[in-house]
């Protein structure tokens, strides 16, 4: 698979991320190692291994309906990169 | 040349359940900003989901009631897309296999009825809220809603008419507060409806190019919606244009829809299966026990109600028109021993009561023991109808104990004591013409001598044991 600047660039707008150039090769690179490692699983021969969804034989992993506690919220807002008293921040979203 | 309007629907349904669908934080509405917030429904790494079993339950039951088909081997899947209402840059979704397919919801749209096909219910997670604040130009993001169960009930695109898309809502929202899945208030957000919508020139068989019109959140703006897409949709092609497959929003205020910036219309969700949630197996036992758990759903009340108590078509109708009021009316039928009197109450003086006070009918409260003691009240002639009409406003804006109520107000009738007796002796002995009257055939004489005794009685007589007394006094 081919990493590309326009596919880098479609990326970057699905994610809402803002690359500058340098990263933007770095990115290429990287993720063109990556797919490249996937892509040795294409050479195994999985005729008449049925597809599954998921690797483990375990299904239902269940929690009961009950409330628990809840987090702090300045706990929960600390890790925020900008929050207020009550609330996440985030740049002005369009409207 | 005529048009036609082609709809099709996707409602998302806020479930019942006390907590989230990953996390233990509470589903309440409201609450201070963030304080129903972990670091599961918050998104931060590291965490791992656990599947509340209930939202699978009450999707399941969506689906029998639903007529679907369920799935018995189902997972989760991610959608992805960014945006700061979904902490984890994706919505945990389902879209490979959905948990309930292929059923059906029969509606009545005006007269006409229709079946509407439902391609599939699938849970997902709802998103949190954005808000904006003026003081800093920025946007401020509360996740308390984040993380609540939904459910996205998809229909085909089967509707022809707004009429038929609002019968087929109050249908649906009827089934969901029946099946207690969910409280259906769309003033909270917890019933939204996604618009789909095309049209074609009459007798086309393809689908035109359709829009979306996201999250309305009342029947009205629905049905205006409608009304406003299809006219636009129409003056585009009629004047050689074409449709632009895209979202648009809106405004109610203005009373016209937008399309949304082209950015936001990118639907590339990558979607991909969750792997940190396990598959979903649904055996037949489960599948049974939730068929067996099912309540009787709205209509087959309605049909009961006629068949079994006689009530009229209209009568059974508002008494389902919300699980509260077919909750009070049966308590009442059974403790009364009298349906019919229980309808004439909740029909009548309850809803005309709720109308006054501006009471919806999911806040309706009224104790039924009390009720039923005023209807038994009334029907054994120890108050009379005045008398139970303002007993029963007492008992419903203040609570009151019905027969403090009553011995309070002077309104117990007077039957068999002796101030009857007394009353129509006196009444006979100061009337000697009208008794004469009486006795010589005059019937209407006897209409007089009754009312001369009921007032003396200061209203409060028993007629039947007046006119019986009375009788008896003069034969
Ligand atoms: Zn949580």
């Amino acid at each position: 698979m081919q990493i590309d600047g326009a596919l880098i660039a479609y990326l970057e707008d699905l994610s809402r991320l803002s690359l500058s150039d340098a990263e933007k090769t770095r990115l290429a690179g990287d993720l063109t190692a990556i797919v490249g490692y996937m892509a040795k699983l294409d050479e195994l021969d999985t005729a008449g291994v049925p597809e599954r969804s998921h690797p483990f034989d375990h299904t239902n992993a269940f929690r009961a309906d009950v409330v628990g506690d809840s987090f702090d919220r300045a706990l929960i807002l600390r890790n925020a990169p900008d929050a207020g008293d009550e609330a996440f921040r985030v740049p002005k979203t369009v409207e | 040349m005529s048009w036609e309007t082609v709809i099709g629907l996707e409602v998302h349904t806020e479930l019942a359940t006390k907590s989230k669908i990953f996390c233990a934080c509470t589903t309440a509405f409201g609450g201070s900003p963030n304080t129903h917030v972990c670091p599961v429904c918050s998104g931060m790494p590291g965490t791992l989901p656990r599947l509340n079993r209930q939202v699978v339950e009450f999707a399941i039951r969506t689906g029998l009631a639903l007529d679907c088909d369920i799935t018995r081997y189902g997972k989760f899947d991610r959608k992805n897309y960014v945006y700061p209402d979904l902490p984890k840059a994706y919505q945990v979704s389902q879209l490979y296999a959905p948990i309930c397919q292929n059923g059906h919801l029969d509606i009545d749209a005006g007269g006409v009825p229709k079946t509407i096909a439902i391609r599939e219910i699938h849970m997902e997670e709802d998103a949190g809220k954005l808000i904006h604040d003026p003081l800093t130009g920025s946007t401020l993001v509360d996740y308390n809603r984040c993380g609540v169960p939904l459910l996205e009930i998809v229909s085909q695109p089967d509707f022809r008419s707004a009429a038929e898309v609002l019968a087929y809502l109050e249908k649906l929202r009827e089934t969901l507060l029946f099946l207690e899945v969910s409280d259906c208030k769309m003033q909270e957000g917890s019933l939204r409806a996604d618009v789909n919508l095309s049209v074609r020139r009459t007798g086309e068989t393809a689908l035109g190019t359709r829009t979306e019109m996201k999250n309305l959140n009342s029947f009205r703006a629905i049905g205006r919606a409608i009304a406003y897409e299809a006219a636009r949709q129409i003056d585009v092609l009629e004047e050689g244009g074409v449709i632009t497959q895209e979202t648009r929003r809106w405004d109610d205020d203005k009373g016209v829809s937008y399309s949304m910036r082209s950015k936001e219309n990118a639907q590339d969700y990558r979607y991909f299966p969750e792997p940190d949630l396990l598959p979903l197996r649904v055996d037949d036992d489960w599948v049974e026990r939730e068929r067996a758990a099912l309540p009787e759903l709205a209509h087959q009340k309605r049909a009961r109600y006629i068949a079994d108590y006689g009530l009229s078509e209209k009568d059974a109708a508002t008494l389902t028109g919300h699980k509260r009021v077919s909750d009070l009316f049966e308590a009442l039928a059974d403790k009364t021993a009298a349906p019919r009197e229980a309808a004439n109450l909740v029909t009548g003086e309850l809803m005309r009561l709720l109308n006054r006070t501006g009471t919806l009918p999911e806040d309706l409260s009224a104790d039924s023991g009390t009720l039923a003691r005023l209807i038994t009240l009334v029907l054994d002639g120890k108050i009379n109808r005045n008398a139970y009409k303002e007993a029963v406003e007492a008992v419903f804006t203040e609570d009151a104990d019905p027969d403090e109520y009553i011995s309070a107000h002077g309104l117990l009738m007077l039957s068999d004591d002796g101030a009857v007796a007394e009353a129509v002796a006196a009444v006979v002995a100061d009337n000697p013409k009208s008794v004469a009257d009486y006795r010589a055939g005059k019937q209407q004489a006897l209409g007089f001598l009754m009312g001369q005794a009921m007032r003396r009685l200061g209203g409060k007589g028993n007629p039947a044991a007046v006119s019986q007394a009375l009788k008896e006094r003069l034969n």
